[in-house]
């Protein structure tokens, strides 16, 4: 089945699997949404959201459905495409990320081979990095767009925030590249699988930075400046209202589970499952445990960023500046020089 | 038409047709917003040309960093369409002969120059641009030009610091 010399089969397969991932990445999203008033209700010792279905489990459902049926407002002196591209370039940034995470081994289905992953290129890693880095556009759009100087207050301080956090994050991943030797994802994870150890146990220190500027990448309290709402009434989506708000909140979400992903897969070994022997199962069996695997995973990390969000308070914002350049980045370049430093002394 | 020329082509279409807007367009924000695009048409024509690392590389550092420090002048110089200086006709007259004399001088230079005659691009092939044979070539063929440009990059950094101190 060849026209155009293309394999029509591998983009077939590439297409259901992306279809697949964004519409369960979305899906989780909006659990996650009842997740977080769930646990927030649980730290502050009160039921939470009860009414809706067994357990309240049917409220996301309503939520939505209330987000979707409200008036639509874009304000006269908004500039209009810009107002409507912000929160789809927010969406679209932090669904982007998906295509690099390897979900499990290969699995075999109807006698084709297929991976679990969208695209194993070889700078994944990288690939991820310009992701994140293009998600600040979402934000800073839609906040000059709403023509309102709170709006814009915010989105700046969301960008120079993302910028900041960026360069840390940056320099905490290239210590764990010169652990690794590999920007492939699958290649990471597999050296995870195969060794002893997961790459947290070597790079304690890369990890906790990674994970500080995950949570600031993804506007989490206490980094949640740009929608600080007693100062800046609501931040950057001030203007917005039904649907594309709902989409800004929603992209925060899928930027939590991507980044609980990434460092699922860079620091926590990803699919593997501890103390198991991948090998001693049928092929199809050992992908769903470490597809299964990872979710958990995910799902703890998920936990982790409520928990912190529900314990700590918001940061001041030379607080944050403080902490990005001044803490971070000489840590992270502490942590790069002693890798290296251990890296040679093994040679 | 193979797969590669239809999406070369493609993107090539995508990356003039940005590229114009940015020069038609009134406001400068949406001029910023095309310029990104081109970046990524660019970045585009980079994985045809199997350069992965130089494509990924550009869209951090030119659509990623330097777009959004122009986006931020351009937000907080709140730049309007209705007060930005107009330039005199003969001004614009003036600008687009040089421009366009400027484009036929590369060309013709491009087109004359004996290393590219008869040379076809490599599509989808070489290992060049990949990530492993790239950082081979940097650090053992050209280490001592990277080495000179990361201590330039210093020298600017350091010399930013000190100007802001002031």
């Amino acid at each position: 089945m060849t026209i155009l010399a293309l394999d029509w089969g591998f983009i077939i397969e590439k297409l259901i699997m992306i279809a697949i991932v964004v519409f369960a990445s979305l899906g989780i999203a909006l659990y996650t949404t009842f997740g977080e008033r769930k646990v927030a209700a649980i730290l502050q010792d009160r039921p939470g959201p009860s009414r809706a279905g067994p357990f309240g489990l049917l409220q996301p459902l309503a939520d939505g459905l209330k987000l979707i049926m409200k008036e639509e407002i874009i304000p006269n002196a908004a500039s209009k495409w810009l107002f409507i591209l912000g929160p789809g370039l927010a969406m679209t940034a932090s669904l982007m990320t998906c295509a690099v995470i390897p979900w499990g081994s290969a699995v075999d289905v109807f006698g084709r081979h297929v991976e679990l992953q969208i695209a194993d290129v070889n700078i994944g890693i990288l690939y991820v990095f310009a992701v994140v880095s293009m998600g600040v556009y979402g934000i800073m759009i839609g906040g000059w767009a709403s023509n309102n100087k709170f709006s814009l207050m915010s989105a700046l301080r969301a960008a120079s925030q993302a910028i900041s956090y960026e360069l840390a994050m940056g320099l905490a991943l290239i210590a764990l590249l010169m652990t690794t030797g590999s920007l492939s994802l699958k290649t990471i994870v597999e050296q995870q699988v195969q060794g002893h150890w997961w790459n947290v146990v070597y790079q304690p220190l890369g990890f906790l930075i990674f994970f500080i500027t995950a949570m600031a990448e993804c506007n989490r309290t206490p980094f949640d400046l740009p929608e600080a709402e007693n100062e800046l009434n609501f931040g950057y989506h001030q203007e917005y209202s039904s649907m594309k708000l709902g989409f800004y909140l929603f992209a925060e979400y899928i930027n939590m589970i991507m980044s609980s992903a990434i460092m699922a897969c860079m620091y926590f070994g990803g699919y593997d499952l501890p103390f198991f022997n991948e090998a001693s199962v049928a092929p199809n069996v050992a992908a769903l445990i470490g597809l299964g695997t990872l979710l958990i995973k995910i799902v703890l990390f998920i936990f982790l960023f409520m928990w912190i969000r529900w314990t700590i308070p918001r940061f001041r914002y030379d607080q944050l500046m403080g902490l990005g350049w001044k803490t971070l980045i000489p840590l992270a370049l502490f942590n790069m020089l002693l890798t290296g430093a251990v890296i040679l002394a093994k040679l | 038409m193979s797969t590669i020329e239809i999406l070369f082509y493609a993107l090539s279409a995508f990356a003039v047709i940005s590229a114009a807007m940015v020069l038609i367009s009134k406001n400068p924000i949406h001029s910023v917003l095309w310029l990104i695009l081109v970046f990524f048409a660019i970045s585009g024509h980079y994985i045809l040309l199997n350069a992965q690392f130089l494509a990924i590389v550009n869209i951090i550092v030119y659509a990623g960093a330097i777009m959004v420090l122009f986006l931020f002048v351009i937000m907080l110089m709140n730049v309007k369409t209705d007060n930005e200086p107009q330039k005199k006709l003969l001004t614009k007259f003036i600008g687009v002969l040089s421009g366009g004399s400027l484009l036929t001088l590369l060309i013709a230079l491009v087109k004359q120059t004996v290393q590219l005659q008869g040379k076809e691009v490599m599509m989808k092939e070489g290992t060049i641009g990949l990530i492993h044979p790239l950082g081979k070539a940097l650090f053992s063929d050209y280490v001592v030009p990277f080495e000179i440009s990361s201590v330039l990059f210093l020298s600017a950094m350091v010399g930013a610091v000190i100007i802001g101190k002031k």
